[in-house]
């Protein structure tokens, strides 16, 4: 309710900033949406631009709490649709397209160019050949290291363009050495283990075959998925002990304070980084390291997309807003915002963020593909039972034969032969 | 004939106004307790993902058993069901700890109101405060017993990363309130027992654990009773030490049957509301073993009274 009251005042004000505008004349568009303070802000200056231009439409937004939102979608889709809705790209959505609940927009990618501006979003917008989702923000997954915990360690600090993987497995050793763990994470909420074997099984298969494993296509019990355990294992000796019962954010205190000195995590752990008192100067980025040579490099970027409802009152209008949040111009202020990256290739990133830049660097070079993350990428229960694995396999390695066996049945359970 | 016609009235309103006192109580007990046990019954036969379609229709799927058979074959269902048996089993230990502390602190010294209020004080205060205060005694890195057994040991153990200790540590949490309930229902049984029996025992030379068992317990038997009944429904229902604690983790070695049930049918990667439902079951029918044990233990002295 106070979200809700923010945004109708904010909006009020925004009507009573444009002096032309006849409140009564007006179009409504509303807008169902999960924003935290600063994306919500960025939210509403958005609106308020669009506003400036189609002074004829007015878009309402409600805001809901972001954990409340998961629930309330589900809900409000039915009872009582807004016209654009927030969610996630990939099978993420593919309930709701499935249900009926989440309206075909190809014409709006069609009629706008969006196939070329939003290249790198086609396939995680896409099911069964139309597309659902108008993407507008990710951001990139990758290494993140605290150049003093290479120093006091005597490891050489890595450059831009990353390691080798034999190296890095090397520098663990000495991190190990120096009593620093070589790789922290934080995984009491699974979803951290999911980013190390997303990046250890892209590195080792490649996209395509990460892809297809996380869509049920292929075996647990294949040599592929034996090469990646056997990645795995040689970088679980390095992993801080008891990751199974700190939270992401206690792991990332581990980095910030130098008892760790690697971390495979999303770009918005950055600011709990900076909270912690890490700067520009001593806080790396690298791209996770090639492990099987040739391979192309994909990355993960997990994209955040709004929707048009089937049960919209008001679609028409509602596609021009959404063409307008496509667009490069309105992408690079929102992210610029937010400090995330747009998706659109024409659209801007701040230089002064050296993480931004190498981000976008990262993505844009990424000719592998962009993966969005393993529990978007794959059917949700599918997703719980794998990441129960991964975590179990960083915990007890001897296990491996046991964890492959469990999900090698839930995936013939899942997707019947 | 005016008797005649005074005897059914007479006997119609005896038989309505208990009837329509009841009324409101069986509509409430009808409309949130029954009503929902026969949807969740009904649910547990389909496989439904919580979503209607754009026109309000249901578009869940009758899959009849599926669901049972396919708990009968869940690794996780099954954990879940150990862990509730570790919980039912070590919760018990509240009533011999709490009857314990009850009788230590049933004396008359100064400001033993003090002492009684603190050894109280868990239960006051919330299951999720109880369980942040023990996660956090817990942490490996800088939790109190973390460091207690690195400075013991040299190796510090991190009870809620470990899958074998993970459900005692979080049972020890639980039992910490629970004792402390335990005990103030034994504190005010004590206050009844007859002190001319006491007398009368102490008199015939009775002392320490034979005045204990064959004097004072059975005068204690009613909030006994009371106490295995809350305590095997605060074991069954245990959901937010583990929800707050661990969520179920690591991997799962901590469910249990209530969170399990959560995790399915509305976790960030459940909505399985009919597998979900189908955990609801087999746990409500599991507390209809104690509970209609309970309900007839009751009757049975109602009677006997």
């Amino acid at each position: 309710m106070v979200h809700k009251l923010t945004g109708a005042v904010a909006l009020g004000a925004a009507l009573m900033l444009s002096t032309s505008a006849f409140a009564q004349d007006k179009r409504v568009v509303t807008w169902n949406a999960d924003y935290d303070p600063i994306p919500l802000a960025a939210a509403e200056a958005l609106i308020a631009d669009f506003e400036a231009a189609n002074p004829e439409i007015d878009v309402v937004l409600t805001n809901f709490d972001h954990e409340a939102y998961k629930n309330a979608i589900r809900n409000f889709l039915t009872a009582d649709p807004p016209d654009l809705a927030n969610w996630y790209a990939a099978n993420r959505m593919r309930p709701f397209v499935e249900a009926g609940l989440f309206a075909d927009i190809s014409d709006v990618w069609a009629n706008n160019g969006l196939m070329d501006s939003l290249a790198s979003s086609v396939l995680s917008s896409t099911i069964d050949g139309k597309q659902y989702a108008v993407p507008y923000t990710y951001y990139q997954w990758g290494i993140y290291y605290n150049r003093d915990a290479y120093k006091a360690a005597g490891v050489d600090v890595p450059g831009p363009e990353g390691v080798t993987w034999d190296q890095f497995l090397a520098n663990c050793e000495k991190f190990k050495a120096a009593n620093i763990d070589c790789v922290t994470t934080g995984s009491s909420a699974l979803w951290p283990v999911a980013g190390i074997f997303d990046y250890v099984s892209m590195r080792t298969n490649g996209y395509q075959f990460h892809s297809d494993l996380a869509a049920g296509k292929v075996s647990w019990t294949s040599p592929e998925v034996a090469a990646v355990f056997d990645n795995l294992g040689k970088l679980q000796p390095y992993v801080t002990a008891n990751h199974a019962a700190i939270d992401w954010q206690d792991a990332a205190a581990l980095l910030v304070q130098g008892k760790a000195a690697n971390y495979v995590m999303g770009n918005f752990a950055v600011g709990v980084f900076k909270e912690g008192g890490m700067t520009n100067d001593n806080l790396g980025f690298m791209v996770f390291p090639e492990i099987t040579a040739g391979i192309a490099r994909a990355e993960e970027a997990p994209t955040d997309t709004i929707h048009l409802t089937s049960g919209a009152k008001n679609p028409e209008d509602a596609k021009t807003f959404l063409a307008y949040v496509a667009s490069a111009e309105a992408q690079s202020k929102w992210n610029a915002a937010v400090g995330q990256l747009p998706t659109n290739k024409n659209a801007t990133v701040d230089p002064a963020d050296p993480f931004l830049t190498a981000g976008f660097q990262a993505l844009s070079t990424a000719t592998g593909g962009i993966a969005q993350f393993w529990d978007r990428d794959a059917d949700a229960e599918y997703a719980k039972v794998g990441m129960e694995g991964f975590q179990q396999f960083l915990v007890q390695p001897e296990q491996r034969d046991a964890i492959l066996e469990r999900l090698e049945a839930a995936r013939t359970r899942l997707y019947p032969q | 004939m005016a008797e005649a016609a005074s005897t059914p009235r007479r006997w119609t309103q005896r038989s309505v106004a208990p009837w329509l006192f009841l009324a409101p109580g069986l509509l409430m007990f009808g409309v949130y307790v029954l009503w929902p046990i026969v949807e969740s019954v009904t649910l547990s036969f389909y496989d439904w993902d919580g979503l209607y379609n754009k026109d309000g229709e249901f578009t869940g799927r009758f899959v009849g058993m599926g669901n049972y058979s396919e708990l009968m074959t869940d690794p996780a269902f099954e954990t879940s069901l150990w862990n509730n048996l570790k919980w039912l089993v070590l919760y018990m230990l509240a009533l011999p700890i709490g009857l314990f502390i009850a009788i230590f602190l049933n004396q008359t010294v100064r400001g033993i109101r003090l002492y009684k209020s603190l050894f109280f004080f868990p239960f006051v205060i919330s299951q999720v405060v109880v369980g942040l205060i023990f996660a956090w005694f817990y942490a490996p890195n800088f939790g109190l017993l973390y460091l207690l057994t690195e400075n013991a040991f040299g190796q510090g153990t991190a009870i809620l990363a470990d899958p074998d200790l993970v459900t005692y540590g979080i049972i020890a949490a639980g039992l910490w309130p629970q004792i402390a309930y335990v005990m103030i229902l034994y504190l005010t049984g004590l206050n009844n027992v007859a002190p001319d029996q006491i007398e009368a025992a102490r008199l015939d030379g009775a002392k320490g654990w034979r005045m204990l068992w064959y004097v004072v317990l059975p005068q204690l038997r009613p909030a006994t009773f009371i106490a295995v009944i809350v305590t095997v429904i605060g074991a069954l229902r245990s959901f937010d030490l583990v929800s707050i604690m661990t969520n179920g983790g690591p991997f799962g070695s901590s469910r249990v049957l209530s969170y399990y049930m959560f995790e399915m049918a509305l976790g960030e990667y459940g909505f399985r509301m009919g597998y979900g439902a189908a955990i609801a079951v087999v746990l409500f029918l599991i507390m209809m073993v104690f509970i209609s044990g309970f309900i007839w233990k009751m009757w049975r002295d109602e009677k006997e009274r």
